[in-house]
C-alpha cells in the first residue's frame, strides 16, 4: 500500500471532512428542532396535527434516503426554492443547502421518535406536579419534562447524530464536495482505488468517535442528579 | 372556599363520581375517607381540575374552575397539591424544586425565592438538604419537601392525595406531623388518606365516600364513635379493627 498521495492531497481530505463537519452541524441542530416539533405535535390532542406528525413520519422512515434527496434537490427549484449562488467553502451553496434540508427531513422524523419515547418515559406525576403549581403546558414541558426526557434519550440521540455524519456520505452523489465526494476525485485523479478509501474511513471513524465520547462526557455530567 | 355542585366524572364507560356536592370553608380541614376505588382521589383531583369533571359546577373563591375562560393556571397558583408519589423534580436540587414556580409564576427574584424555600425547609427541618437532589432523599424527606415546594406559592388551600401511602410505616409520622402543624396554622387542607388516627385527630370533617359517591359527611368524632349509614359502619368496622 502506498499512501504517497497525501503529500499531494492531504488538504484535499481535510477541505472534504469540513464540509461533512458542517452539512452535520447544521443537520443535526435543523433534525432536533424539526423532532422536538413533531414530537410535540404528535402528543398533541390535535387528531389532525398527530395524523399530519405521524404520516410524516412513516413516509420519511419508509422511502429511502436517497431517494428524499433527489426529491428536496430536484424538488426545491420546482417549487421556487432556490438558494443564491454564493460561494460557500468551495461547494456550491444551492447545492450544499439542498443536501442540509434533505437530511434535516430525514433526521427530524427520526429524532421525533426518539423524542416522542424520552417525552413517554418521564412519569406522568411529573407534569401533574408542574401543572399544579401552576405552571402552564408549555413551561412544563421547558422546564420539567425535556430537560428529563433529554436525559433518558441522550445515548440515543448520540446514535443518531453519528448515523448522521455517516449518512452524510450519500451527498457526494448531487456534487457536494464532502469527505466522500473528494475521496473518489482522489481515488480518480490517483488510479489508486482503494488507499484513499482508508483515510476517508479513518476520516470518518475520528469524527464519529469524537461525539460519541463527547455524548458520554455530557451523559456524566447529567448523571449528578442520580 | 370551595363549592361542589352535582359533579360527575366518567372514564369512558365507569362513572367514577355521582352527584357531588360538598364544601370547604376558609380554614377548614376536610378527609376525604372510604375504600379504595371509591372515587376519593377522583374527586381531589377535580378539585384543581387534574381531572376535568364532565358536568356539574366547581368554584373556587367564587369563581368557576370548570369555566373554561377562567385561567385555571391562575387559579392553581392558589392551590397547592400533595401527591401520593411525591413527584419531586428529579433533575432540580430541593431547593430549585422549592423555588422555581414562585420565580417563573410570581416573578419573585432568586434571592428572595431562595429565603422563603430556606424558611419553609427550616419549618420541616430540612436546611440542610437544600443542595441535595430529590433521590438521595428519603420518602418522609421527599414528602415533606414536596408539602414546602406546595407551600413556596403560598396557596389558599392545600390538596393531598393519599400522601402517607407510598412511604414505609416509619416515616409516616413525620409527614403527619408537618401536616398537622399546617393544619394548626389555619390551613384550608382536603386530604385524602387511610390514616384514621390522623383523621380523628386533625380532622374538622371527615367524608366518607363509597363506589363514587359521598355516604356521609360528619365531624369525626361522630363518624368514627357512631357512623349513621350501614356502609360507614361496615368500612370503619374493617380499618378500624385492624389498626
Amino acid at each position: 500500500m502506498d499512501f504517497n498521495f497525501l503529500n499531494d492531497y492531504f488538504m484535499f481530505f481535510i477541505h472534504g471532512a469540513k464540509i461533512t463537519l458542517l452539512l452535520s452541524i447544521f443537520t443535526i441542530f435543523l433534525g432536533v428542532l424539526m423532532g422536538i416539533v413533531l414530537a410535540l405535535l404528535r402528543l398533541s390532542n390535535n387528531v389532525v396535527l398527530k395524523s399530519i406528525s405521524a404520516a410524516y413520519i412513516e413516509f420519511i422512515r419508509g422511502t429511502p434516503l436517497l431517494v428524499q434527496l433527489y426529491i428536496v434537490y430536484y424538488g426545491l427549484p420546482l417549487i421556487g426554492i432556490e438558494f443564491p449562488d454564493i460561494d460557500a467553502l468551495g461547494s456550491s451553496f444551492p447545492d450544499l443547502m439542498s443536501g442540509v434540508v434533505a437530511l434535516s427531513l430525514n433526521s427530524g422524523a427520526y429524532v421525533s421518535e426518539i423524542i416522542r419515547a424520552g417525552i413517554q418515559a418521564v412519569e406522568k406525576g411529573q407534569m401533574e406536579a408542574s401543572r399544579s403549581l401552576g405552571l402552564t403546558y408549555g413551561m412544563s414541558m421547558y422546564y420539567i419534562i425535556l430537560p428529563q426526557a433529554f436525559k433518558n434519550i441522550l445515548p440515543a440521540l448520540g446514535n443518531e447524530f453519528i448515523t448522521i455524519i455517516k449518512e452524510s456520505a450519500i451527498v457526494s452523489i448531487i456534487g457536494i464536495h464532502d469527505l466522500m465526494y473528494n475521496t473518489d476525485i482522489v481515488r480518480g485523479n490517483t488510479y489508486k482505488p482503494f488507499e484513499p478509501l482508508i483515510i476517508a474511513a479513518i476520516m470518518y471513524f475520528i469524527m464519529t468517535f469524537t461525539l460519541s465520547r463527547l455524548v458520554g462526557f455530557v451523559e456524566g455530567r447529567l448523571k449528578v442528579s442520580d | 372556599m370551595i363549592n361542589v355542585n352535582d359533579m360527575n366524572k366518567s372514564f369512558g364507560e365507569l362513572h367514577v363520581l355521582k352527584d357531588i356536592n360538598m364544601n370547604i370553608t376558609k380554614g377548614e380541614v376536610v378527609v376525604i375517607i372510604g375504600p379504595s376505588g371509591s372515587g376519593k382521589s377522583t374527586l381531589l383531583r377535580c378539585l384543581n381540575l387534574l381531572e376535568v369533571p364532565c358536568d356539574g359546577k366547581i368554584t373556587f373563591q367564587g369563581i368557576d374552575i370548570t369555566d373554561e375562560k377562567n385561567d385555571i393556571n391562575k387559579l392553581r397558583q392558589n392551590m397547592g397539591m400533595v401527591f401520593q408519589q411525591f413527584n419531586l423534580f428529579p433533575h432540580k436540587t430541593v431547593l430549585e424544586n422549592i423555588t422555581l414556580a414562585p420565580m417563573k409564576l410570581k416573578k419573585i427574584n432568586k434571592e428572595k425565592a431562595e429565603k422563603i424555600a430556606m424558611d419553609l425547609l427550616k419549618q420541616i427541618g430540612l436546611e440542610d438538604k437544600h443542595f441535595t437532589y430529590p433521590n438521595q432523599l428519603s420518602g418522609g424527606q421527599k414528602q415533606r419537601i414536596a408539602i414546602a415546594r406546595a407551600l413556596a406559592m403560598s396557596p389558599d388551600v392545600m390538596l393531598f392525595d393519599e400522601p402517607t401511602s407510598a412511604l414505609d410505616p416509619e416515616m409516616v409520622g413525620e409527614v403527619l406531623q408537618v401536616m398537622k402543624q399546617l393544619a394548626s396554622d389555619g390551613m384550608t387542607m382536603a386530604i385524602v388518606t387511610h390514616e384514621m388516627g390522623f383523621a380523628k385527630e386533625v380532622a374538622d370533617r371527615v367524608v366518607f365516600m363509597d363506589e363514587g359517591s359521598i355516604v356521609e359527611v360528619a365531624e369525626p368524632k361522630k363518624i368514627f364513635s357512631n357512623p349513621e349509614n350501614p356502609r360507614t359502619k361496615n368500612f370503619l368496622g374493617k380499618v378500624l379493627s385492624v389498626s
